[in-house]
């Protein structure tokens, strides 16, 4: 036990199920030598150094691929198919589009349409969230992309523990996993034990309890929520935060039964807001919980627009513990 | 005059404990407290349970009001002589408050309070507490760990070395719990103290400890100064084997909290953290396999394989058995039928964490015992 990083959490959930298990191996752009590296051998380990390490433990196991998501993603889920176990970083999200029948249309769909028959035990790793000042095609929330395609399991976690865990629990699972690191939240600290463990996917994680109103978010805004739960304690209302960890499966337990004890609701997802993960839980609750409600449900997100590259822009485009703050003030302070 | 002025302060319960809630106080401003009375309710972010007084006298004044929040070692209450003047107590309390400092939330695990012992079996993390005074070595439950004995650590250290230890399988300790049989445990409890020097020791077990504990105690008479058990196993056939598998099988928070509320004659006493504690105790590589490796040795087919209730009187040594009446692991019944020179304590109020629940009365009773 001891404090680590997110990125130190992943790199040791890596590591552990390489050691348990060769057929565990990881691939992708920069993770071996990388780009400037002079063909030195682990000068890289990837655009975050999550990967750095590894060759020196395992050498093969970790492959360097060409710039070419839609050939390495498919190779990666071939592999998959065969017995491996590969987990493969795709950099950025955004560059899914490129490998998008690679995994909706063949990982997603081999064990429906081979009637069980078939296993794809492939995790794909990517980066995503603004904040990073790399502008519209490098700074997406694509996550409910993924989360609409059912035989998809998509994995979103906030906190070092929770990303070992998570992390650990898709390589050993049998169905392909997208598993969205955000990229701001590299340097996050937490509690890691050393050992390896899992988290069973679709359990959300109450980080704060409440009486007064819930906030369901995931990925880096839990951590808005929690600051702007700080200061809303500050003038007695007490939130509840349901951080989902992942969105497919999804938690709706633990969600109803956070929105029937407070009957206030607002969602916080910093991605785009049609057809996100705001509006999924939105109508859950509205559907499920509707008695319970004692106020309109609020979606706090990002605008309907590209993630823009100014500065000054890219900071009003990402929800903040200000927006969440002043949507939950306005649930309280609601009188229907 | 100073001298019988006592602070009653806020405890340290386990590592992570940083501040508590005042939620009630049980002796009033002029009531009379003696040691190990309940005098205030706190409620941490894990679990509800009394402050015991460490001294006796008269309850001069409260500190803390209730709904208070704290932090560790802050001061609650003034103990002391009902000749003690005002200005006294005054003057003690300008004192107390001029020189404490509040631990730093950010410096996690300074002087971390556990240490670890290589043994044949494996490593075995511990707890100790106290300079001087008879050993008493603490022994937890199925699936618990040193933790368990929160409220029991810090009251017994005043007059004991107290010791407790994480067992094979739990905790921080091996994963390797050999064949999951009482006799290895046992085994480990003699290895543990030969490798720590300690030549003689107060046992005190719970559930699952208590059977290791008497196991112990019945190879090692020699070892032994007594026999606390406490909840304790090996004593009659009967055990809730839903609980069992249920404890070893949930994965998920909404299939182990019920089981865990089957602990406590008070369920509210268990948090959504607690809950998460175990949870994440139990989520680590082995620890799932080292308990059905454990239950199915001890507690096949939803009963206890072992009874030791008719070895009791070959023991030479004080034992004393502690039950609560509200206990829906083991029947409280185990506790009744013993030999005539067994003490039997039958608690109310509590369920099978007796020693969380009614740690007060279980703490005297130890003390009682242990001279």
């Amino acid at each position: 036990m001891g404090i680590k990083t997110f990125q130190q959490a992943i790199s040791e959930a890596l590591a552990l199920e390489m050691e348990r298990d060769e057929r565990v191996i990881v691939m992708g752009e920069d993770i071996v030598g990388g780009s400037g590296a002079d063909g030195e051998m682990d000068a890289w380990g990837g655009p975050l150094g999550v990967t750095k390490g590894l060759w020196g433990k395992f050498g093969d196991r970790v492959l360097d691929t060409p710039i070419t998501e839609s050939a390495f993603i498919g190779a990666a889920i071939g592999a998959a198919t065969t017995g491996l176990r590969p987990v493969v970083e795709l950099m950025f999200i955004d560059f899914m589009g490129v490998c998008f029948d690679q995994i909706f249309n063949q990982a997603a769909k081999f064990r429906y349409m081979f009637g069980g028959k078939a296993e794809t035990p492939v995790v794909i790793r990517t980066m995503f969230g603004a904040g990073l000042r790399a502008a519209a095609q490098h700074s997406q929330c694509l996550y409910p992309l993924f989360t609409h395609i059912p035989g998809l399991k998509v994995v979103v976690p906030s906190t070092p523990y929770d990303a070992k865990g998570l992390l650990i629990e898709a390589i050993r699972d049998n169905d392909p996993v997208i598993f969205c690191e955000h990229k701001l939240l590299y340097t996050q600290e937490g509690e890691v034990p050393d050992e390896a463990y899992t988290i069973p996917f679709g359990e959300a994680a109450v980080v704060r309890e409440g009486e007064d109103l819930t906030i369901v978010t995931l990925g880096r805004m839990v951590h808005r929520a929690v600051e702007a739960a700080e200061a809303l304690a500050g003038s007695g209302i007490d939130c509840e935060i349901v951080d989902l960890r992942t969105t497919s499966p999804m938690d709706e337990d633990a969600i109803l039964e956070s929105v029937e004890n407070t009957g206030r609701l607002v969602v916080v997802d910093e991605a785009n807001p049609r057809c996100n993960i705001a509006t999924d839980i939105s109508a859950l609750v509205a559907q499920s919980a509707f008695d319970a409600l004692k106020a309109p449900i609020r979606m706090v997100t990002a605008p309907h627009s590209p993630v823009p590259f100014s500065d000054a822009l890219e900071d009003l485009y990402i929800p903040t513990a200000a927006s969440i703050e002043a949507a939950a003030r306005e649930l309280a302070e609601y009188r229907s | 005059m100073s001298g019988a002025l006592h602070a009653v302060t806020m405890p340290k319960w386990g590592l992570s404990m940083q501040e508590a809630k005042i939620v009630e106080w049980k002796v009033p401003v002029g009531g009379e407290a003696l040691s190990g009375d309940e005098v205030v309710d706190i409620e941490t972010e894990k679990i509800a349970a009394a402050v015991e007084a460490r001294h006796s006298g008269v309850l001069r004044r409260h500190i803390a009001q209730e709904d208070d929040v704290l932090p560790v070692g802050a001061l609650l209450a003034v103990i002391a002589g009902a000749d003690a003047t005002d200005s006294e107590i005054d003057a003690f309390v300008a004192d107390f408050q001029a020189s404490f400092v509040p631990p730093d939330p950010t410096a996690s695990e300074v002087g971390v309070p556990t240490d670890t012992v290589d043994l044949s079996g494996g490593v075995i993390r511990y707890l100790r507490r106290g300079d001087s005074g008879d050993v008493v070595i603490l022994v937890h439950g199925f699936g618990g760990d040193l933790n368990n004995w929160l409220f029991t650590h810090e009251p017994l250290a005043a007059e004991h070395v107290v010791y407790a230890l994480d067992l094979p399988g739990h905790g921080g300790s091996t994963r390797d719990v050999g064949d999951g049989s009482l006799e290895d445990f046992a085994d480990t409890l003699s290895d543990f103290m030969a490798a720590l020097g300690i030549a003689n020791a107060h046992l005190v077990g719970h559930s699952m400890g208590g059977a290791i504990a008497l196991t112990f105690a019945l190879a090692h008479p020699d070892l032994t100064a007594s026999l606390t058990l406490i909840g304790s196993a090996g004593l009659g056939a009967e055990i809730d084997g839903t609980y069992i598998d249920g404890f070893v099988h949930a994965r998920r928070r909404r299939d182990l909290k019920p089981h865990l509320e089957k602990l406590f004659s008070d369920p509210s006493l268990i948090t959504r953290q607690l809950v998460e504690d175990v949870l994440r105790y139990k989520r680590l590589d082995g620890v799932q396999d080292a308990l059905a490796t454990v239950a199915g040795q001890l507690f096949p087919g939803g009963r206890q394989a072992a009874v030791l209730r008719d070895q009791l009187d070959q023991l030479m040594l004080p034992v004393q058995v502690i039950c609560g009446v509200e206990d829906r692991i083991i029947p409280p019944s185990h506790a009744l039928g013993l030999p005539a020179d067994v003490a039997t304590h039958t608690v109310t109020g509590a369920g099978h964490m007796v020693q969380m629940e009614a740690s007060a009365e279980v703490n005297r009773l130890i003390r009682d015992l242990a001279g």
